[in-house]
């Protein structure tokens, strides 16, 4: 207790302590002089959370608990896995709510009533936290703990610094914090996908220069002369999401005192921006991160090789390089002009065999492995993902075109292949490679009941197939009646009969995503099961290399 | 770990590219045929398009493509074609009078699938799809009308709306009698009861002094909506002995309307729909059953 022990602030602390800090002290200053309830809120929120930061990292600086960190225990790497703990349980936790969210909504479709006349549960609002919470803090936190995890261990190094990774992890949550409960008090910038105001996208933009900080200082560290393709889709989400995150945010506060900024872009420039935005979050966030993730979890979990080295480095270039011009698809028939449309379109089209390339590779490291299949749900899940996802990549360039679209645009068709992506693809990777890490981090042999693997998969399927077969009769009936005219030239439905006629298929829709969910919350409990009661791995078979991820 | 080590893959029977990373592999396979050619294939189409469709931005300019096709001036084409294929019905609707509208069936259907269609996307909202209203909204369907319900008041309520902000807008307001304090609560009271028994049939509070009630509705309300209480359709003032109350015809809903009375509003759409719809608008509305 009286020894003394040298204390000592390294340069990476010294830093996030200078930062944090300041950040609490203007935030207060904000939260202090605004008249804004809602900024005041936020920046309180965020003027206590890098306070405690603050207050943590001096605690540990005057306990002198100061030994840095050995990159290797007993010549293996030190890998760091507490913050991909936390990525993992909080991507659990927003799914859940993300789920949960969306069911309220799609109840609210089918009875307004459920509206309960608050604006805090109106649709309007709800509907950006059930998009933002399932992409962003679902998909966001999964993307963020697997990243971590993959990169760590294909590259045989530990993620560089103290701080850094939690302050990618803990900031990334606060963000969503922020930005979900901006939504439910009404504060909005209107942009879809891209609707917190310009104090979140600051935080969020600080956050994801840490993360690509951290990602390519692991990559730097690395211990292999080869970067696996995992991460370079991982490097690839994380670049492009930064540069459109930056661009279509662009705007311009009212005041620092204020949460409502304008935009800087104006009309139709603003719809192509948000767009190309919009589309490539799709393409970059829910496409090239969760291909990363198949990169790793499916030859991992097959335990074969990946089908074609050469597959993956054309399928990637091809990907990045033509996704990024579809964004104009999104506004057919709208001021746009007509060659932005015609470009949009065609590249949509021919992004079709580098986006099949991914489900090539990912299905055909399983030549060899079918038969796991039949006793592998966590296996079957993520092979049906990408099943999902070939499906969800052809009927994209299908509704690109403008003949189609002009059909399919506006109506539930599009909700359906959202869903079918999001469900299908996005959400059962996420499942599989949740399925695989839990083990793996808290050292299980294998996920606490299989059996319920396979009920989490029967009764999601089922979920997934009545949603998407209601939105697509529902869009495609909604489309056909808005374009009826009758034999005098006049529109044969008004838009309150076509609301009508969907009635039935919100209801499935609701349905299947109530099974979903239910699904979901199978898996929570599987979860909880294995990290707390799962057979220990003594003997780890499922690591060929017999390397331990030594605790924290 | 880090050396190139190929080796075939015993299931497989192909080569690794001899790279390795927590145990993954990667195998040498080529790139599959069917998939190469189909990429190429979506290419070749692409650039065909691309020669043929608007597509590639210049400086000033963008490449107009060899079919010289413009969705706007489609667009133009096909909404001039649809206007001039209902011009001429349209002005023969326009020239005839009401009457001969109804008498001509060539008019009367084409009346009335236009002004079916743009009653479902502009009037259904208050009135209900099937016209029958909502409480303040007016059912037209019935034989009540505030404003008169013969094809020509019908058209001059549609085109001007009733408390619209158009200059020939319908107009009429009821005196807040208690809000204003022209009338004290038991004359309120009172002439609620007498309203609600002696004229709209409704059961009146135990008790209630139906004498005053009397008195109090000759001085005060009698002048807009008459001694026996059918009403003024100039003035807007409905008829009380009719069925359908706007407001309710409870003694509490016609209480609370004398006391600070609710005046609701349509629209005036004569320059939202033009005149060729109103006018079947009105053919429409007048055909729903009620119509006098």
């Amino acid at each position: 207790m009286l020894e003394r022990r040298a204390r000592y602030l390294s340069l990476e602390e010294g830093g996030f302590a200078l930062l944090l800090a300041a950040t609490a002290f203007m935030c207060l200053i904000i939260a202090g002089k605004t008249f804004d309830q809602v900024l005041a809120f936020h920046a309180s929120l965020i003027s206590l959370a890098a306070a405690v930061g603050t207050f943590y990292i001096f605690r540990r600086y005057f306990d002198g608990d100061n030994e840095p960190i050995p990159q290797e225990v007993d010549g293996k790497p030190n890998y760091n896995m507490a913050p991909i703990e936390f990525a993992t349980w909080a991507s659990v936790f927003w799914g859940i709510a993300g789920f949960l969210v969306g069911l309220v909504i799609a109840l609210q479709l089918a009875y307004p009533v459920l509206n309960f006349d608050l604006p805090w549960t109106s649709f309007g609002r709800l509907r950006p936290l059930h998009t933002s919470a399932v992409i962003f803090a679902f998909g966001g936190n999964v993307l963020i703990a697997t990243s971590m995890y993959v990169v760590q261990r294909t590259c045989r190094a530990r993620m560089p610094g103290r701080i850094l990774p939690w302050a990618v992890v803990l900031g990334y949550n606060l963000f969503i914090v922020v930005a979900g409960t901006g939504y439910l008090l009404g504060v909005t910038q209107s942009k879809e996908y891209a609707e917190p105001e310009w104090y979140a996208d600051l935080l969020l933009t600080v956050v994801w220069v840490f993360y690509l900080f951290l990602f390519l200082g692991t990559l730097w560290k690395r211990k292999e002369p080869h970067i696996y393709v995992a991460n370079w889709f991982y490097l690839a989400f994380i670049v492009t999401i930064a540069v459109l995150h930056i661009f279509n945010n662009a705007s311009l506060p009212v005041s620092i005192f204020s949460s409502k900024s304008y935009i800087v872009w104006a009309g139709v420039q603003d719809a192509m921006v948000q767009w190309w935005y919009g589309h490539n979050a799709v393409g970059f966030f829910l496409t090239a991160g969760f291909l990363a993730i198949m990169y790793y979890f499916i030859p991992k979990r097959a335990d074969r090789p990946v089908y074609s080295y050469r597959l993956s480095i054309v399928h990637f270039w091809a990907l990045i390089f033509i996704y990024i011009w579809a964004g104009p698809h999104h506004l057919h028939y709208t001021s746009l002009p007509q060659w932005a449309s015609t470009l949009g379109m065609t590249f949509s089209i021919i992004l079709w065999m580098p986006s099949w390339g991914g489900m090539i590779n990912g299905l055909m490291t399983l030549s060899g492995a079918w038969d796991k299949l039949r006793t592998d749900p966590v296996l079957r899940m993520m092979v049906v993902s990408v099943a999902f996802y070939g499906m969800s990549t052809f009927e994209g360039p299908v509704m690109s075109i403008r003949a189609v679209n002009s059909l399919s645009h506006y109506t539930d068709w599009t909700i359906g292949h959202v869903h079918a992506g999001a469900l299908g693809w996005v959400g059962y990777i996420s499942f599989g490679a949740l399925y695989c890490l839990v083990p793996w981090l808290y050292n299980k042999k294998d996920v606490y009941s299989l059996k319920l693997v396979n009920w989490h998969f029967w009764v999601s399927t089922l979920g997934i197939v009545l949603y998407i077969c209601a939105m697509w009769v529902s869009g495609i009936m909604q489309g056909l009646m808005w374009r009826a005219y009758d034999s005098l030239g006049f529109l044969e439905y008004s838009f309150i009969e076509t609301v009508d006629a969907m009635h039935p298929f919100y209801v499935m829709r609701a349905l299947g995503g109530g099974l979903f969910l239910l699904g979901a919350l199978i898996m929570v409990y599987n979860l909880y099961m294995t990290a707390r009661h799962g057979e220990a791995a003594e003997a780890r078979v499922a690591q060929p290399d017999g390397q331990l991820a030594p605790a924290e | 770990m880090a050396e190139h080590k190929k080796e075939i893959d015993k299931l497989s029977g192909v080569e690794t590219t001899g790279h390795e990373w927590d145990g993954l592999k990667e195998l040498n396979n080529p790139l599959p045929k069917w998939w190469l050619y189909l990429f190429y294939a979506t290419i070749v189409w692409s650039v065909g398009y691309w020669v043929l469709m608007p597509s590639w931005p210049l400086v000033s300019d963008y490449t107009s493509g060899l079919l010289g096709h413009s969705q706007r001036a489609n667009v133009h084409r096909e909404f001039e074609a649809a206007m001039s294929e209902r011009a001429e019905t349209g002005n023969q609707l326009m020239e005839a009078s009401l009457e001969e509208i109804r008498s001509t069936p060539e008019l009367l259907e084409f009346a009335l699938a236009s002004g079916g269609a743009a009653f479902a996307d502009n009037c259904a909202p208050c009135h209900g799809t099937g016209a029958t209203g909502f409480e303040g909204y007016p059912n037209l369907q019935d034989d009540v009308w505030i404003w008169g319900g013969s094809m020509d008041d019908i058209l001059q309520t549609i085109s001007y709306g009733v408390r619209s902000e158009h200059p020939d807008t319908r107009f009429g307001e009821m005196l807040a009698f208690g809000r204003d304090e022209i009338l004290n609560d038991d004359e309120i009271s009172a002439v609620a009861n007498y309203v609600a028994a002696e004229l709209a049939g409704t059961e009146p509070e135990d008790g209630a002094d139906l004498d005053t009630g009397a008195t109090v509705y000759m001085d005060n309300c009698a002048a807009c909506h008459g001694d026996e209480g059918l009403g003024s359709k100039e003035l807007g003032a409905p008829n009380l002995t009719a069925p359908n109350y706007l407001y309710g015809n409870t003694v509490e809903a016609i209480e609370a309307q004398v006391n600070n009375p609710r005046h609701g509003v349509m629209p005036p759409w004569i320059d939202r729909l033009g005149e060729t719809t109103v006018k079947s608008l009105a053919v429409y509305v007048h055909s729903l059953g009620g119509g006098q």
